[in-house]
């Protein structure tokens, strides 16, 4: 039969639908602004094997001269998004869901076998609570990445007056890198996540948005009456014909 | 199918209902907001010009808030001079037009108040204490470049000149001579220690591209901020024009 049970709180539903739309504007914005100095490449001996971005990336998704524009929308929505992350860091705190969050010291070597078995390489399934090693990894890791994201977009939004900020960043040019190299995690992240989601199916989809999955439990004692007393007056030793 | 098995499934279905359903009604919501501000009007000629009106207003809001953390014990980083860049770039010439310009003749007119223009040579300026500075100038798309000024600092020049009542006021003005190219600058930001008159690049005088006889160095703003040329510099208590602020950038641009 089938069994409700609740998964996700409304807090963290609401933050994560709140984040999706406002982290895409901010990463949208964000190329708006990068394209006006878009100058990092990933190269090896001298050897450029990536451009970010080639040209026609910039001309498909219409990003050229749109400086004052991806500010205007960048410096309006870090509010939001700034707003939004620390909601979701309090109501963790405070519901104490912090504690299936964070990595536990076993989920490091538990999260390979969560990669070997989602890659087909193993068979046994890893334990899985409410999040696996893997999931605790990696919902970790973005958190501090969005807060990253926060602090490296201060240290190059006012190198000025929050110098310390620039300084802990390692530069005003390294925080811009930090602040790129962040986003580039954000779209990786996305890409498996979403993969992730399909694979997992639908109760695990709905369980973000209504909150509760739906478990099938083959029974559930206290509703099965007994048929009958049990029969003592046979002898247990006595061998089934 | 039981009762109990049947409850389940109109429960599963009630809750789907109104979590999808809810889950919709918002998506529609935020999408017609992002729609709405999207779409949203630009404003009129102005002091600020050519930003859609609510992102304007969302920059004016961010600029009071982060104005809080302003301070004149809140350095830009200074280099040795070693690291200053020797080829200074560039990016600019608007309001350097030919038209007929001598840096020779040229006087630099502070407008005091109604009529009481002061009226100034290159002489006059280098006869103030120089100062000099080698910083990281930042320009708002994203690059920047030590680079090394030098010139008297604008509050040496506010206090040599009697200023103290201009300074008083919320904004300083300034523009070309052929007023193409105008900032407005909070008082602040101004009257900020690094904020420097410079007539000196590199240890030499500056050259026509980067603003000859004298042009603005303001540290704590990006490089929009930094006019060449200054023709002209006026006080006043409503923002004056601002050059870039017109083309849909923040006003305040500070860093």
């Amino acid at each position: 039969m089938k069994v409700i049970k609740e998964k996700h709180a409304f807090a963290m539903r609401w933050t994560h639908w709140v984040n999706f739309p406002v982290l895409a504007i901010m990463i949208w914005s964000g190329l708006l602004i990068y394209w006006a100095t878009g100058v990092y490449t990933i190269s090896i001996f001298g050897y450029t094997l990536i451009k970010f971005f080639p040209a026609k990336f910039y001309e498909f998704f219409n990003l050229r001269r749109r400086l004052a524009e991806g500010m205007a929308f960048h410096f309006l929505f870090m509010w939001f998004f700034a707003v939004n992350g620390f909601l979701y860091i309090l109501y963790t705190i405070i519901s104490g869901a912090w504690r299936e969050l964070i990595p536990k010291k076993s989920s490091f070597k538990e999260a390979w076998l969560v990669v070997l078995h989602d890659l087909h390489i193993r068979k046994t399934t890893p334990p899985q609570n409410k999040y696996n090693a893997a999931q605790r990894i990696a919902y970790t890791s973005i958190i501090i990445m969005g807060f990253g994201s926060l602090v490296t977009g201060l240290a190059i939004y006012k190198p000025a007056q929050f110098y310390w900020i620039t300084w802990l960043c390692g530069g005003y040019h390294f925080a811009r890198i930090l602040h790129f190299a962040l986003t580039m995690g954000y779209m990786l992240f996305f890409v498996v996540h979403v993969v992730q989601v399909i694979l997992a199916g639908w109760n695990n989809f709905r369980s973000v948005i209504a909150g509760f999955e739906v478990l099938e439990v083959s029974a559930v004692p206290e509703f099965q009456p007994l048929p009958e007393e049990p029969n003592l007056k046979v002898d247990p030793n006595e061998p089934e014909k | 199918m039981s009762q109990k098995n049947s409850t389940i499934e109109q429960k599963i279905k009630r809750r789907n209902f109104i979590s999808f359903g809810t889950f919709a009604v918002f998506s529609a919501a935020a999408f017609g907001g992002w729609k709405w501000l999207y779409n949203s009007e630009k404003e009129e000629m102005g002091i600020t010009a050519r930003a859609r009106l609510p992102l304007r207003k969302a920059m004016n809001k961010t600029e009071v808030f982060f104005r809080n953390f302003f301070s004149n014990n809140h350095l830009v980083k200074t280099y040795p001079k070693s690291w200053a860049a020797k080829n200074v770039r560039v990016n600019s010439q608007i309001g350097l037009e030919k038209d007929g310009f001598n840096p020779e003749e040229w006087e630099l007119s502070v407008i005091k108040g109604d009529k009481d223009i002061l009226k100034l040579r290159m002489a006059d300026i280098k006869a103030l204490p120089k100062t000099e500075i080698i910083f990281d100038f930042k320009c708002v798309e994203g690059w920047d470049q030590i680079q090394h000024w030098a010139g008297v600092r604008f509050i040496d020049f506010v206090s040599y000149y009697h200023l103290e009542n201009q300074s008083k006021m919320q904004y300083v003005g300034m523009k070309t001579p052929n007023s193409k190219y105008y900032v407005g600058l909070d008082m602040p930001s101004a009257m900020h220690p690094q904020t420097i008159l410079a007539y000196e690049m590199n240890g030499e005088p500056l050259t026509l591209d980067h603003g000859a006889p004298l042009r603005l160095i303001i540290p704590v703003k990006y490089g929009i901020k930094n006019l060449k040329r200054i023709g002209t510099i006026s006080f006043s208590d409503k923002r004056p024009g601002d050059y870039w602020a017109r083309h849909g950038y923040d006003y305040y641009s500070g860093l």
